[in-house]
């Protein structure tokens, strides 16, 4: 009973607002010494775990080249090229990455996307482009934020419900890995992808949706900001009016 | 055989670099902080090889691991500031370059993929060219190289420090969460360990009434989603939930078949990984990355769908799973 006390300072931590580095770490510690695992154990699980999850940590090798690219014109390329693809709106131009996303995920290709690699120099500066093509000048930052913030969600709800689709992809590989050795069971990891399907087509059919529905809640949203504009120029112009 | 190991030295090499980097930066308040905490885990890096193939203790590596939690968790870590050329003179790289610029980043997918799919297949003299099993991470790494030679070569660029301190200071604006989705992993193994999936089923065991399989069915759907909210990972509450409610019950008792019960338990671990800051790889590194203010958009964007996923998988594996 005693070892759920780890849990709890998780969520306390949460909770409290704490540093997660901080909150993991004790969470860690208390939960071992609590399991009856001695300092040295701990220590011990500490680093082996992170030895053998350095694989989560990859990505790193691509920012330099990304940083390159983008301090020679990366992004503003990206924007200029959407720019002129009239009919492809933030909305429709992120349900289609998240479809490619879904695709190449279950097909096993998961790190050809993400937030370094594909997010951040591609996808989120062409969704604003195809807004900014729309509201014909430069966005306010309130639905750059909103667009970049579905930028990236395109990108990890894509990857997060196509790769379980994909036979040996690590989720699957845990799943299968955890009950062949605890349960003793034969479990084929084909027969988890296929239940894996349905929920793939709802991820594609909800977020699909909501992303074309993002394109009206951006209109409004300009159409509020323009409208506010409009006063402000109006107010500039002829102060004398308000009197 | 180029093995997964080497591409993690690298990895190491990397950090160490854009360590040194930082120590020389006078921009950034907390540099030697900073060049600390990046040069530790490029340390741990290459310490991690000989912990993996156990040649050497794990002990110090957790007691780095400690030193890392400290340095990032009290705020000793700072960033300088970025030298990125003004907007109009990235503009007019732009019309420079044109469509040449996308040809380096669209390196990395392709070679990635072609990676994971042909040259795995390739053997020279018996032995597999990428060590089996880490084609996809190998293939990542191949593909950011060759890229990188794509893209000094295009846009004639001689200076290889350009690109590091491009990426450090990425590396930078990250910060912490770099490292948060290594140490979850951590967590998980010792919430293992230590018996909390154990606990977590005889707590369910006595208050789940007998039979109500629904009640069941929620019971693990959610109890996945809450703990992946508390520990950010989907693949650490897993073992702790399938050991409570999913095996015992909807598997032994109630006769749930045994893939769909799992795989849709795992897909409830990632809607909660779609709306817990703890997630900081898929919610906060990104938030950095994209230079938001609010860190949690991404988590508002994803918080409708992550809900309605949930009810779509509870339905999946009541109606069609027993």
């Amino acid at each position: 009973m005693i070892v759920l006390l780890g849990v709890l300072v998780v969520i306390l931590g949460f909770a409290t607002r704490r540093n997660p580095l901080l909150v993991v770490g004790a969470a860690g510690i208390v939960t071992g010494l609590l399991g009856k695992m001695s300092p040295q154990e701990v220590l011990a699980a500490f680093g082996n775990s992170f030895a053998s999850s350095r694989s989560v940590t990859v990505f790193v090798i691509t920012l330099p080249v990304i940083g390159l690219l983008e301090r020679y014109g990366l992004q503003e390329q990206a924007r200029n090229l959407i720019g002129r693809l009239g009919a492809l709106t933030t909305g429709r131009f992120l349900a289609l990455y998240l479809l490619i996303r879904q695709l190449t995920a279950s097909v096993g290709l998961t790190s050809i996307g993400g937030p370094a690699q594909s997010v951040r120099p591609l996808i989120a500066p062409m969704a604003e482009a195809a807004a900014e093509s729309r509201a014909g000048g430069p966005l306010p930052k309130r639905v750059r934020e909103k667009i970049r913030s579905h930028a990236s969600g395109a990108d990890t709800i894509g990857m997060f419900f196509g790769e379980d689709c994909f036979i040996a992809i690590g989720s699957i590989l845990l799943i299968t890995g955890f009950v062949n050795s605890t349960y003793h069971q034969h479990l084929e990891p084909l027969s988890l992808a296929l239940w894996a399907i349905p929920s793939a087509i709802c991820a594609f059919l909800i977020h699909g949706a909501r992303l074309l529905h993002l394109d009206r809640v951006l209109e409004r949203e300009l159409a509020v900001v323009a409208a506010e504009n409009e006063l402000a120029a109006h107010t500039a112009r002829r102060p004398e009016d308000l009197k | 055989m180029i093995k997964s190991e080497y591409f993690f030295w690298l990895i190491g090499a990397v950090f160490l670099v854009m360590a040194a980097q930082m120590a020389g930066d006078r921009t950034n308040p907390r540099r030697f902080g900073s060049a600390s905490f990046w040069g530790l885990i490029g340390a741990c890096f290459f310490y991690s090889t000989g912990v993996v193939d156990k040649s050497l203790p794990a002990e110090p590596l957790g007691a780095a691991v400690l030193v890392l939690i400290v340095l990032g968790g009290f705020g000793f870590t700072g960033k300088g500031t970025p030298h990125t050329p003004p907007r109009e003179e990235r503009a007019a790289s732009a019309a420079r370059f044109g469509n040449k610029l996308f040809l380096p980043a669209l390196t990395i997918p392709v070679v990635a993929m072609l990676c994971a799919t042909l040259l795995k297949k390739v053997h020279i003299g018996g032995e597999p060219v990428l060590e089996p099993g880490s084609e996809t991470i190998l293939g990542l790494g191949v593909g950011a190289i060759a890229a990188m030679v794509v893209g000094m070569t295009v846009l004639r660029e001689r200076r290889v420090s350009v690109p590091l301190h491009a990426g450090r200071n990425m590396l930078e604006s990250m910060g912490w969460a770099l490292v948060l989705p290594q140490l979850l992993a951590v967590l998980g193994s010792i919430f293992q360990t230590a018996g909390v999936g154990d606990q977590v089923g005889r707590i369910t065991e006595a208050i789940l009434p007998d039979g109500q399989r629904f009640i069941a069915v929620l019971v693990y759907c959610c109890g996945m989603v809450l703990f992946t909210i508390v520990m950010g990972n989907a693949f650490a509450a897993f073992p702790v939930m399938t050991a409570a409610v999913g095996w015992p019950v909807l598997i032994q008792q109630m006769h749930g078949s045994i893939p769909a019960v799992l795989a849709i338990g795992m897909l409830c671990g990632f809607c909660g990984t779609l709306v817990t800051p703890m997630a900081a790889n898929f919610n906060l590194v990104p938030a950095a990355l994209l230079e938001l203010d609010d860190q949690y958009g991404p988590i508002k964007a994803q918080l409708p769908t992550a809900a309605a996923l949930l009810v779509c998988n509870i339905a999946v594996l009541a109606l069609f799973a027993f």
